[in-house]
């Protein structure tokens, strides 16, 4: 993958200075701006998604590019689609009867809606961390555990090494190290979310689905969770959809306003929240309706 | 049962905040009305002790011959007034043992069929007959078990068990072919204890919070893994709870036993000889029995009472563990 040849953002003060991947340029939005998303690497593409439940159509022709080891944010206000639009990027709508998909979306250039799809797999590499955080009725350990059991033939250390490294890259090892064999719901809402975010990056997905993931933890936690982005777009690409658009600001290189089942617009964080092309992009960003 | 309270609670407080809300608690009222719930409990409980103390004393002219060795004893003699509680104890408890093996896996694959595989509207047909199950008295099973089911276990079903590598067992399947029997009346126990396991269970899967499901889901589980390892998990207690409330009923089911199970007091050399149970034994001879019959028959009256009052204290404190455990609740 080539990296894009953008220079480090200024737009907003960063602690981990060392790691900072390339951003885009705040200023730099127009024609150049432009030219760069060529460069990056597309890493999830959906072309005319429509959607329905049952009779009544919630998605249309969504068509968008996700770039790799970039976080996209997902916008717009309640019924949008949003949560839609990335429940089918791992199929789990599939789970409903009367929920139907059309269109295609190519994971590294095979069609995930496609058929001879092996579900399970795109499940694997595309993975999903919930809006309320749910983890498994099970200890801490069971709950990484889980995933990885499904798709390797791991021996107790080489299991226990996966756990705690899972653990670790969601920055929860230290506060967990010694629960590991309690129940994972008696942590905290905030340790529960990012324990699930460890259940999904222990079987090393490529993308992560992340629907609104901190709508139901507190502040603090929140801002765990935020950093916790930050370090994880550099393995994956991360998909977020979000109400809080200062989150979407903070979090996001690209950012989607989705209205009404249609991506209205799609574009920079920075470019989308500075200077948005369609007017319903910002009547909802300044807060108009929504 | 108790499994079921979790879904409950949190409905119990938000409705208590309501009435809360609605006007200050009058300290009066509050009183009375805790009077009468103590009063209604206090009632559970001494109608508990008085079932106890009445079968105590029913059963101590027999307790006082017999001691504790009527517990071994096979012997139930009327002529010569030997009376033990052996044979109906093992009648209990293969019949019950035979039913729950049957009834159980049978309750899971049901209950997961209707949450999770067929349409909803099958599933809701399918659920509904295996309801309509519960709602048959059981002395008609006793007499469709007694004049439908023996004559085909004895012309077709024990004698194709009897053919199998299984039938060279004497213990299990030797004897005659007679129809009534253990293996017979555990089969009828199976059809009247499935509709309360299927109906739990069925319940037990549905509580699984479909966000946690969808998580096993995105993980790349299939159905059976996401359904053994997450939705079993979760609904563990709630089984144990489902297997309880069976074996609470296979143990103390009366009428359909004592059509089908053949009413012998020897012990039975197999599962298809005829036995009897602690309570088909009392619905056998009750009606007739004096003096030191009596007393015995109170006294398997009174085993049959504490067995289930202990299954069931067990079961409670074996679902509050397995739930903190697994943190459910």
């Amino acid at each position: 993958m080539r990296e894009p040849t953008t220079e480090v953002s200024t737009a907003e003060p960063q602690s981990q200075a060392t790691v900072v991947p390339p951003r885009i340029e705040v200023d730099d939005v127009t024609q150049a701006g432009q030219e760069r998303h060529s460069d990056l690497e597309v890493k999830m593409s959906v072309r005319n998604l429509d959607f329905w439940y049952g009779k009544s159509q919630a998605l249309f022709d969504n068509s968008i590019d996700y770039y790799q080891n970039r976080v996209t944010a997902i916008i717009g206000p309640s019924g949008c689609g949003k949560s839609t639009h990335i429940r089918c990027l791992n199929r789990i709508y599939e789970l409903y009867r009367d929920h139907k998909a059309s269109g295609e979306i190519v994971l590294d250039g095979n069609n995930v809606l496609g058929s001879g799809v092996d579900v399970l797999d795109v499940r694997r590499r595309v993975g999903m961390i919930f809006q309320k955080p749910s983890p498994f009725p099970m200890t801490v350990f069971e709950n990484i555990a889980y995933g990885l059991k499904l798709f390797y033939k791991l021996n107790r250390s080489e299991l226990r090494d996966r756990v705690e490294d899972a653990l670790r890259r969601a920055a929860l090892w230290d506060e967990v190290k010694d629960k590991l064999n309690e129940p994972g719901t008696g942590l905290s809402g905030g340790q529960q979310q990012r324990l699930c975010i460890a259940r999904t990056i222990a079987t090393e997905p490529e993308v992560v689905l992340m629907d609104e993931p901190c709508s139901a933890i507190d502040p603090i936690a929140t801002g765990k969770i935020e950093d916790l982005i930050e370090e994880l777009k550099h393995q994956y690409t991360i998909l977020i959809v979000t109400h809080n658009m200062q989150q979407a600001a903070r979090v996001s290189e690209y950012t989607a306003f989705f209205f009404q089942g249609y991506i209205v617009e799609f574009g920079e964080t920075t470019k989308l929240f500075s200077n948005p092309d369609q007017k319903q992009t910002e009547d909802y960003i300044t807060g108009r309706f929504g | 049962m108790s499994d079921t309270g979790h879904s409950l609670n949190g409905g119990w407080r938000v409705r208590d905040m309501a009435s809360r809300a609605r006007r200050a608690p009058s300290s009066r009222t509050d009183t009375a009305f805790r009077g009468f719930t103590i009063a209604c409990s206090l009632f559970i409980a001494l109608l508990m002790l008085g079932i106890t103390i009445a079968l105590v004393e029913g059963s101590w002219e027999s307790m006082r011959e017999f001691g504790l060795s009527f517990l071994w004893t096979s012997d139930w003699d009327i002529n010569k007034g030997v009376y033990g509680a052996l044979t109906p104890m093992i009648g209990t408890l293969t019949t019950t043992l035979i039913a729950m093996g049957i009834a159980l896996p049978l309750a899971l694959v049901i209950a997961l069929l209707l949450v999770e595989l067929v349409h909803p509207v099958a599933a809701r047909i399918i659920g509904t007959a295996v309801e309509m199950l519960a709602a048959i008295p059981s002395i008609i099973y006793g007499m469709w078990g007694l004049f439908v089911l023996v004559p085909i276990m004895q012309a077709h079903v024990i004698p194709w068990l009897q053919s199998t590598p299984l039938g060279q067992i004497p213990w299990l399947l030797g004897g005659p072919p007679l129809g009534v029997g253990i293996l017979t009346a555990g089969l009828i126990l199976a059809f009247m204890v499935l509709p309360f396991i299927t109906a739990v269970s069925r319940d037990v899967l549905r509580m699984v919070p479909t966000v946690t499901k969808e998580a096993g889901y995105g993980m790349g589980a299939t159905t059976w893994e996401v359904t053994r390892k997450v939705s079993f998990r979760y609904g563990f207690g709630g089984f144990v709870g489902a297997t309880f409330i069976g074996l609470g009923r296979a143990f103390g089911e009366t009428m359909a036993v004592a059509y089908v199970i053949g009413n012998s007091f020897t012990i039975p050399e197999s599962i298809i000889a005829p036995g009897t149970t602690f309570a088909s034994a009392i619905a056998n001879q009750f009606p007739e029995a004096v003096g030191l019959q009596k007393a015995a028959l109170m006294e398997l009256g009174l085993i049959l009472f504490l067995v289930t009052i202990v299954f069931q204290l067990i079961a409670q404190l074996w679902l509050g563990y397995v739930n903190k455990k697994v943190g459910i609740r």
